[in-house]
Order: structure tokens, then C-alpha cells, then sequence
């Protein structure tokens, strides 16, 4: 069962230049621009970036969920070595649920509200296994207990509607669950929540990768959460990953200016009664965008050259950047002009 | 500029003497005939705020934490004037402007208190020009003489980081971080001094967020103002507040000075949450969640309200509410075991 046992190094999935567009009145928007990455059984990859930078988008388009305007020029996404970039519907309904399943930020939204939660369960394993109701009632209820359900048998029976927000969430993600998948993709799927039931979902899913060998590609804009969770981090800006490694390599040794910045506009105990290092300006719109690297105007480090594509330059197994002037290791950010 | 250390002693700007908030669902007609007939149905009453006594020193910035549905939005609604409370009073600036006679406000206090919303697409008028959205209040309230309203508007919006050229766009024209600003020009411009600012940067990215903040502190530096910042996000709050309060169905578990209440939390809800809070520093964590859930507020545990989901609950705990005891350096908490020094002796 278990892909890792088959063959230690095939990754999961693997993104290799992969470029969704949408094709809109006003213009083309370029939501994912050449990203590539992969993600190993049982490794939990984290992708960070604020709204519009394309993380969403991303994960969407390995779900096969993207729809007209939008479409997938470019690029190849590669699921335990089967091209699924532009697989059939067919295909992809095989895999959506089952091979593959997604967690959504908002679980009211993602669960069908007319329905009782055993019926859309039932639906879901039925749909990919050959197995009876009864045998799937008793396998839903058996994941509604280990996502941390109290009384699974009588909840079974609830309606979306009746549970918490923390709990219907975990409905959702036992529902990602149930036909263990070998890849889940998990989209901001505690932003909406509570510290402390943050923490629950965070602690299952955990497990979850740990004992099964499940990948997990977690999307946020919160990068203290993935810092606890993931094992590596690809940050994204405006379509692009702008830099990728390992959590500690990501968080105590950025190189991407944007990065620093980022982790310098967090607040913490250090920060307090300070100004927070902050990245001047906002997010561009994906519309139109202009050549060169798209960071550049609120960029402190920025020069002619940037107007110019910067080519991603990696050093090191998974360690990757993309700018024409990175930090370089050692060198002090605070010293560096941010927040002259 | 009035200085911002404030002696214990001095008269606090916002003073809350046990003040609750009630909000009962009326019962429909059939249940109405029923009680009529005799069967024992009373209506359902959620005590969103539970009284609460709360001292605000002028220019200092007090966050108020807590999970959704603890009562903390009500509480600053209550303050902000927003709701009446049920019971309690208000003192602000020595005078009492919510009190058991009257809920009205004197209209020139009622100015001076003023409160941001968490989600600026829906707190500014979509069909009014930025400019209109700032300058009515002082123009209806002649705060600034007419003929001088243009100049103020663009002083004021300049304060905030906004550029005055772009005061006849609409609000559907700026972002997310840049209606935050307007919002907060829209409260400055009425010469608030006292500001409730309800989950502010909760809706915005990480690099906006911490420009709101810049901002925030910086004028709290220029202007004194003084802030109700009520937030879910501990690390935003750590950031902000000279001092914390939590705040849990309702109730206030535990007030102190933000260093004080991070450093040697007593409370063991504050504990639990502290050790959830996700950051930079923790790498690889191994998640311990707090068990269970916030019970619901129709019908709240006896005894201290922690007592289901807490690890050093006693039979204590089971039925006596644990009263507010104060530590000699200001520290504040509720609870019979602090730090569960005496479950652990047991």
C-alpha cells in the first residue's frame, strides 16, 4: 500500500514548469508562471504567498479544476509518473477523491449543506471503491473518530450545518481522507479557525503523513504555521516561485528579498514596541504584468538589471532562488535598508 | 503630546465596572402559549459578555484575546457604544456615559470613542468618494470650519498614508491594506482619542498587515491615542499591547502586562493557548491540542467555565466560579489552581 515501499525515490507528484493562465476581456493573467516542484511520499510541502500570487491556482490546476477563462499552456504535472496535466475528465474524476483528494478554506462552502454528512461519505467511497453502504458507513465513521469526532456513530447522522467551524472542517478533511489518498492538497484549510482548533487539525494531519506516508501540499499565507509543520517551503510572489528549501534553510537564511520581508513583517515577542520591518507598496495585479522580476518596485536591493527575467539560480539539493541580487549568507538584513 | 507613562494611581481614561451583556432569543408564539398553559419553557439567554471590569489608561494600547464566540466583538461593541449594555457602567474621562439610568451618550464623548472594523469591504460605503467618507462626520459635527474642511481632509489623509489626490475614488478603487487606512482616517478625522479596533489586520496579507501596524504605532506615538485592540492573533496582539486580556465565554480570565502574561502566564486556558501559537521558532512541532470545545453559551459550565477542558480541573473548580485575584504586580486571573500548583501537589 504504501508508495514508498515500491520505490524509495519516485516523488509523489512532480510540477515541472507548469503555466496556467486565464484568458480574460481585459487581458491575459498569468495566476502560475513556470512553477516546478515535487513532493515525496509522506513529505509535507508548504507553499507560501499573500493573495494573488498564485498559490490557490497551483493547487487547482493539479486537482483539474480550473476552469474557462483558465487553462494550462504550459507544463507538465506528473502524479506517481502518469501525466495528468491534460488528462481526461475521465480520468481526472478517477483520481479526485481518490488518489488525490483537496481540503478547502472554507468547509461550509465544501460541504453540500442538503445532504446529511454519511450520504456524502457513503458517495465518496462508493464512488472509487466497489464496496457496500454498510461497509462504508462503518469506514466513514471510522474516519470521523480518528480526525477527533466525538460520538462519530451519532454524528454521522448530523447535517453540515450542526456541526462547529473547527468540526466541519474535520468533517471535510476525513472526507479527503477516506479513500486514502496518496497525496492530499490542503488549501488554507485553518485560516478561518481558532488557535486551538488549529492546533487539532494540525496534529491530525500530521499524524496522518507521518503514519501513512501520505504527501501533503499545504497552501497559507502564514508562515509560522508552516514552520511547524512542513519540511520544505516553496515561496511564491505574482505567478512565480520566487524561492524554495528546506524550512530552516527558508526561515534562518532567506536569501529572496521578498522573503526577508515577509518573515520581517511577522510579529513577535522580538518585535514588540518596535515598527515592524515592512515591504513597501502591494501585491501587483497579475493582469498585464510587466517583464522583469516582478518584485522589483517594492524591492530595496533593486536594480536596471531587474528589469531583465532573473533566472532561478539553486545552490544546494532543493535549495533554489530567483533574483539577480539575493542576500547573500551572513549578511545582516536589518543592515540591508529595509525600513530606512 | 501628553505623556504615555501612566501611574497606577492616575484616573484611567476608560473605566468598565461590571459590565455584562445579555442577548435573549424571545420565544415564538407557541412556546408563549405553552408557558401560558403552565409548562416550565423560559427563554434562552446567552450572556455574551459577563462582567467585565476593565481600566484603560490614556495612551496605552490593551489587547483583548479569546476564541471566536467569547464575547470579546460584543464587549467592544459595548464600549464602542454600538450596544447598550444590560447591566454595568462605563466611565469615560471620569464621567459616566453608560450607566443603568442612561444608555445615551453625551454626543461629544461619543465622538472621541470610535471603532474599526475587521472586514473594510464592508464597513465603507460603496457608493460614497473617500473624501465624502472622511470628511462627513467632521463636517456634519463642525469640527473644522467649513471652509477649511478640504485642507483637513487632505492632512488627515496624509496621515495615514494616503495620497489626497485619490480622495474621489471609491472605495471599490483601493485595496485591502488602503481601505483599512481610510477607515482608520475616517475615525481620526473626528478627533477620536479613544479607538476600538475589532480584529483590524485580521483580513489582510502578511506585508499589509505589518504597515497597518507600522501605522498604528506611529500614531499612537504622535497623536496619544489610546486602544481597545481586540484580536484572535496573539502574536499581533504581543506586538501591540502594553497589556493582554483573555477572555473566554465571556468572562476575563486573565489580564496582565503583555510581558508579564507571555513570560509567566497563570491562567492554564492563557498556557494552552500560548503553547498553540504557531511560530518561527517552532520547527517540527508535535501539536498537543487543548480537548474539546468551547461549550456553548446557552447553557455555560458551573463552576469555573474551564473546568471540562482543563487538565488540573478539582471538584473545586466543578461549582465555585473562581473570583479575579490580583498578583501585587498588577497581575490579574481567574481560575483556583494557577499553574496547577495545587492539582499537582494532590
Amino acid at each position: 500500500m504504501t508508495p514508498a515501499s515500491q520505490k524509495a525515490v519516485e516523488p509523489t507528484i512532480e510540477i515541472e514548469n507548469l503555466k496556467t493562465y486565464f484568458f480574460t476581456r481585459s487581458g491575459v493573467v498569468k495566476s502560475v508562471d513556470g512553477v516546478s516542484y515535487s513532493v515525496a511520499p509522506g513529505e509535507i510541502l508548504g507553499i507560501v504567498g499573500e493573495s494573488g500570487s498564485g498559490k490557490t491556482v497551483t493547487g487547482m490546476s493539479i486537482m483539474g479544476l480550473i476552469e474557462k477563462p483558465g487553462r494550462i499552456v504550459e507544463g507538465s504535472i506528473r502524479f506517481k509518473g502518469e501525466e495528468i496535466a491534460n488528462a481526461s475528465e475521465r480520468r481526472l474524476r478517477q483520481l479526485r477523491g481518490g488518489a488525490i483528494s483537496m481540503v478547502f478554506q472554507d468547509a461550509t462552502t465544501a460541504l453540500n449543506p442538503v445532504l446529511r454528512v454519511d450520504t456524502q461519505m457513503v458517495e465518496t467511497l462508493r464512488a472509487h471503491k466497489k464496496i457496500s453502504r454498510r461497509e462504508a458507513l462503518k469506514a466513514a465513521e471510522k474516519m470521523l473518530a480518528r480526525v477527533g469526532i466525538p460520538t462519530p456513530e451519532k454524528r454521522l447522522k448530523s447535517y453540515p450545518h450542526e456541526f462547529s467551524g473547527g468540526m466541519r472542517q474535520r468533517v471535510s478533511i476525513a472526507m479527503a481522507l477516506l479513500n486514502d489518498p496518496d497525496l492530499i492538497i490542503a488549501d488554507e484549510p485553518t485560516t478561518a479557525l481558532d488557535v486551538t482548533v488549529q492546533a487539532q487539525v494540525l496534529l491530525e494531519t500530521q499524524k496522518l503523513c507521518r503514519e501513512k506516508g501520505t504527501s501533503l501540499i499545504w497552501v497559507t499565507h502564514d508562515l509560522t504555521v508552516v514552520a511547524g509543520l512542513a519540511d520544505k517551503v516553496c515561496v511564491m510572489y505574482a505567478g512565480r516561485i520566487v524561492e524554495s528549501g528546506s524550512v530552516d534553510d527558508i526561515l534562518d537564511n532567506p536569501q529572496h528579498p521578498y522573503t526577508i520581508g515577509l518573515i520581517g513583517s511577522i510579529p513577535s515577542s522580538n518585535t514588540r514596541g518596535r515598527k515592524l520591518q515592512q515591504v513597501e507598496g502591494t501585491t501587483p495585479s497579475l493582469l498585464n504584468i510587466k517583464p522583469g522580476c516582478a518584485f522589483r518596485e517594492r524591492c530595496w536591493r533593486a536594480t536596471s538589471a531587474c528589469q531583465e527575467e532573473p533566472p532561478e539560480s539553486s545552490f544546494g539539493p532543493g535549495r533554489t532562488v530567483r533574483c539577480f541580487h539575493p542576500c547573500l549568507e551572513g549578511e545582516k538584513y536589518e543592515s540591508a535598508g529595509l525600513n530606512a | 503630546m501628553r505623556s504615555t507613562e501612566t501611574t497606577p494611581a492616575a484616573r484611567p481614561l476608560v473605566r468598565l465596572k461590571n459590565v455584562s451583556k445579555k442577548f435573549t432569543r424571545e420565544l415564538d408564539l407557541a412556546a408563549r402559549l405553552a408557558q401560558k398553559l403552565g409548562v416550565d419553557i423560559n427563554e434562552e439567554t446567552v450572556h455574551a459578555v459577563n462582567g467585565i471590569n476593565l481600566d484603560i489608561h490614556k495612551g496605552e494600547v490593551v489587547g483583548l484575546v479569546g476564541e471566536s464566540g467569547c464575547g470579546k466583538s460584543t464587549l467592544g461593541r459595548v464600549v464602542s457604544g454600538l450596544l447598550p449594555a444590560s447591566t454595568g457602567e462605563i466611565e469615560f474621562d471620569g464621567e459616566t456615559i453608560d450607566s443603568a439610568t442612561s444608555r445615551k451618550r453625551p454626543k461629544d464623548l461619543a465622538l472621541r470613542i470610535q471603532m474599526i472594523f475587521q472586514d473594510p469591504y464592508a464597513s465603507l460605503n460603496p457608493r460614497m468618494r473617500v473624501g465624502e467618507i472622511i470628511s462627513e462626520a467632521p463636517r456634519v459635527h463642525r469640527i473644522v470650519p467649513p471652509n477649511e474642511l478640504s485642507a483637513y481632509l487632505d492632512k488627515v489623509m496624509e496621515q495615514c498614508g494616503l495620497d489626497p489626490a485619490y480622495k474621489s475614488r471609491y472605495p471599490h478603487q483601493f485595496s485591502g491594506g488602503q481601505r483599512q487606512r481610510i477607515a482608520i482616517a475616517r475615525t481620526l478625522a473626528v478627533k477620536a482619542d479613544f479607538i476600538v479596533c475589532d480584529e483590524i489586520v485580521s483580513a489582510l496579507d502578511v506585508s499589509i498587515q505589518a504597515q497597518i501596524l507600522n501605522l498604528l504605532l506611529d500614531l499612537k506615538q504622535e497623536l496619544d491615542l489610546t486602544t481597545l485592540f481586540i484580536s484572535h492573533d496573539l502574536g499581533v496582539v504581543e506586538h501591540v499591547s502594553d497589556r493582554v486580556a483573555i477572555m473566554y465565554l465571556g468572562r476575563m480570565v486573565e489580564f496582565a502586562p503583555t510581558e508579564m502574561l507571555f513570560s509567566n502566564p497563570q491562567h492554564p486556558y492563557t498556557r494552552s493557548l500560548l503553547e498553540e501559537v504557531p511560530s518561527l521558532d517552532k520547527r517540527n512541532m508535535n501539536y498537543s491540542a487543548i480537548e474539546g470545545e468551547i461549550p456553548s453559551p446557552f447553557d455555560p459550565p458551573p463552576g469555573c467555565q474551564f473546568h471540562p477542558r482543563c487538565p488540573f480541573a478539582t471538584a473545586e473548580c466543578r461549582t465555585v466560579a473562581p473570583e479575579l485575584q490580583v498578583l501585587e504586580s498588577g497581575h490579574t486571573f481567574a481560575c483556583h489552581h494557577p499553574q496547577g500548583e495545587i492539582a499537582e501537589s494532590q
